[in-house]
């Protein structure tokens, strides 16, 4: 092996500062997972707390995913929080057809997950019969701590999930 | 306060003595129950008598006493800002024919009010310019604040 020039010597040590090997799978993720936009879509108590996730003390902006948008084709993230009435349902699944892929679901809440204290005529016992819900976060309501815990599982989601999936074929369970 | 006894008076005097079947007064709150067919004039009268001037209806709701003939009751709650008075109209109403009046024409606030009653109660109101239900979805079928109503 023939000795480096000392220019070569420092060609290598600029290429290790700044050239990072991955794979495209992996950096797409990575930039998914880092800048969730939420679509706003409160419905109930719920909402107050994720207004508080979204707010100063609890800021969510440190894991990448304060700007909540109120236009769903700018957002990529749905976290239904609160109650859906059968007559909300619609709306519900309609905002959710007009979000861009990919596209993620938190179920907040106790209402959302599976209706609740409201096992009557007029609430939809648990979304998850509508939109394919990726993470479920329970409490009545849940702590600001709490969403952004479900918030951070699925980043961990996020970046597992293969490049190639077909958005399509996204199921309800 | 208190233009309430002006309020009965005036209705004694205009649409006769039976018009009222029963007058209470519980805690300074007056209500009145109303025979159906004068309810509409009663309504009116209340509304444009300048001394009586309610020009706020609060609130239209139902209630349903089931076991009891006639079943349902229309509550009318009237509010004069004018002179700061409140009062209260009760209609009953069959369950063999539940309809009533509207009081779009008096009040325009009555329309959401009456849909509600509608959607809730089953109690159509005629004369009413768009009578749908307004908390239910469209395709519900039955009528959930009726005591019969199974909760799931």
């Amino acid at each position: 092996m023939r000795e480096l020039e000392p220019s070569e010597h420092a060609l290598e040590r600029f290429l290790e500062r700044t050239v990072l090997f991955t794979t495209l799978e992996k950096m797409v993720n990575w930039s998914r997972k880092s800048s969730l936009w939420p679509v706003s879509f409160g419905l109930a108590c719920c909402a107050i707390e994720m207004m508080a996730m979204g707010a100063s003390r609890f800021d969510v902006a440190r894991f990448g995913a304060e700007l909540f948008r109120a236009s769903p084709r700018q957002a990529d993230l749905m976290i239904v929080a609160g109650t859906v009435t059968q007559k909300m349902a619609p709306v519900l699944k309609k905002i959710y057809d007009q979000m861009p892929e990919p596209k993620w679901v938190i179920a907040m809440g106790a209402c959302t997950i599976s209706g609740g204290i409201f096992d009557d005529y007029s609430v939809v016992q648990g979304i998850n019969g509508l939109l394919p819900v990726d993470v479920y976060v329970p409490g009545c309501p849940p702590t600001p701590d709490g969403l952004i815990y479900g918030i951070m599982k699925l980043q961990k989601k996020i970046e597992k999930e293969p490049l190639r999936r077909l958005w399509a074929e996204k199921t309800v369970d | 306060m208190g233009n309430e006894r002006t309020a009965i008076s005036k209705i004694k005097k205009t649409l006769g003595e039976n018009a009222i079947s029963e007058e209470r007064v519980f805690r300074n709150e007056t209500t009145l129950v109303i025979r159906k067919e004068f309810i509409l004039e009663a309504l009116r009268l209340l509304r444009a008598d300048p001394d009586l001037d309610f020009d706020f209806l609060s609130d239209v709701c139902g209630i349903d006493w089931l076991g009891r003939e006639p079943r349902f009751e229309v509550v009318y709650n009237l509010y004069s800002l004018k002179h700061n008075s409140r009062i209260r109209l009760k209609v009953n109403v069959e369950e063999s024919r539940p309809s009533l009046p509207s009081a779009v024409n008096i009040w325009p606030t009555a329309d959401w009010h009456e849909r509600e009653v509608f959607d809730l109660f089953g109690i159509s109101f005629e004369g009413h310019p768009d009578l749908r239900r307004i908390l239910n979805p469209d395709g519900f079928k039955g009528f959930p604040y009726r005591k019969d109503f199974p909760i799931r």
